[in-house]
C-alpha cells in the first residue's frame, strides 16, 4: 500500500461508488466493469486497486479470470460510524425531553 | 428501542443533519437550548459562559476528578430567534477538528409536539467523517477518558 487508505476516501469518488454499485449484486473481472464507463481502462484499473487495498473489493480467482466482488462486512463499517453518533444524540435528546418535561411540571 | 433521531450524511459531503421530533412544545424545546444550565445537564459538561443573542458566546468545560481539564469547546452566536432559529459556530479547543457551523432550526408539529433540525457543516468532508470516526457509542459525555486518549494522539 502506497497511500494511507481508508474507507471513506474510497467510497469520496463517485466512480468508486458506481463500481461498488456495480458489483453488489455479482462478482465482475475488470474488463466487465471498465466496459461500464468512459472512463479509460487503466483509470477503472486504478480504482479497482483502491477498493481493493480498503478492502471494500475482494479479489476471486475463476480460471483465467479475476473477479471482482463486494466485501459487505468492510461497507457494514461505514455505516457504523453514523450509529454510534446517532445513539449519542438519541441519548442527549432523550435526557433533553425528560428535563424538559419535569421542568414544565414544575414551573406549572 | 428504536431512535428518534435521524442523521443524513451523505458519503463525500461536508455537512450531516440531525432531525429529532419532540413531545415537547416548540418554546420548551428551544427553553433547553437557552438555559445554561439545561445545556449543561444535557450536553455533560459544565457551562462558563452562556450569552444567548447575536454576537454572544459561549464556553463549555469538563474536568475530571482530579481538577485537569479533559474538553473545553466555545463558540459565537450568529443568529438568535427566540422559539425558531439559533445559528452558531463549535468548536472543541486542542483538537484538530476545526471549527463547525450550526444551524438549529425549531418547528413545532402540534400544540404539544415539535421538530429539530440541525445543519451542521464543517470545514470539509475528511473532518466530518473523522468526527463520525469518534468512539462516541462509549461514553455520552466528550469528557469520557478514552476520547481523551485518542484526542492526545491526535495532537
Amino acid at each position: 500500500m502506497n497511500l494511507r487508505r481508508d474507507v471513506f476516501q474510497a467510497i469520496a469518488d463517485p466512480t468508486r461508488r458506481a463500481i461498488l454499485l456495480l458489483v453488489a449484486t455479482q462478482g465482475m473481472t475488470a474488463g466487465t466493469i471498465a466496459a461500464n464507463f468512459n472512463t479509460a481502462r487503466p483509470t477503472v484499473s486504478k480504482h479497482l486497486q483502491i477498493l481493493t487495498e480498503c478492502e471494500l473489493l475482494g479479489q476471486e480467482q475463476k480460471g483465467r479470470e479475476i473477479y471482482y466482488h463486494i466485501n459487505a462486512a468492510k461497507m457494514k463499517e461505514v455505516a457504523e460510524f453514523i450509529e454510534p453518533f446517532r445513539q449519542m444524540w438519541d441519548d442527549r435528546f432523550n435526557k433533553l425531553e425528560a428535563l424538559m418535561k419535569n421542568y414544565k411540571t414544575k414551573n406549572k | 428501542m428504536e431512535l428518534k433521531t435521524n442523521i443524513t450524511a451523505v458519503d463525500g459531503k461536508q455537512e450531516l443533519v440531525i432531525t429529532r421530533e419532540f413531545d415537547l412544545p416548540v418554546d420548551l424545546l428551544f427553553k433547553a437550548f437557552e438555559d445554561p444550565e439545561i445545556v449543561a445537564q444535557v450536553m455533560g459538561t459544565k457551562v462558563l459562559k452562556f450569552e444567548c443573542k447575536k454576537h454572544g458566546s459561549y464556553q463549555f468545560e469538563t474536568t475530571d476528578g482530579k481538577g485537569n481539564v479533559v474538553f473545553r469547546a466555545n463558540g459565537v452566536i450568529h443568529g438568535f430567534v427566540p422559539n425558531q432559529k439559533i445559528i452558531r459556530t463549535f468548536e472543541m479547543e486542542n483538537t484538530p477538528f476545526g471549527v463547525q457551523l450550526e444551524v438549529y432550526t425549531f418547528e413545532p408539529q402540534t400544540n404539544q409536539t415539535s421538530r429539530l433540525n440541525m445543519h451542521v457543516i464543517y470545514e470539509s468532508a475528511a473532518q466530518r467523517d473523522q468526527i463520525l470516526k469518534l468512539p462516541f457509542a462509549q461514553g455520552i459525555n466528550f469528557a469520557h477518558n478514552r476520547l481523551q486518549e485518542i484526542m492526545n494522539k491526535l495532537k
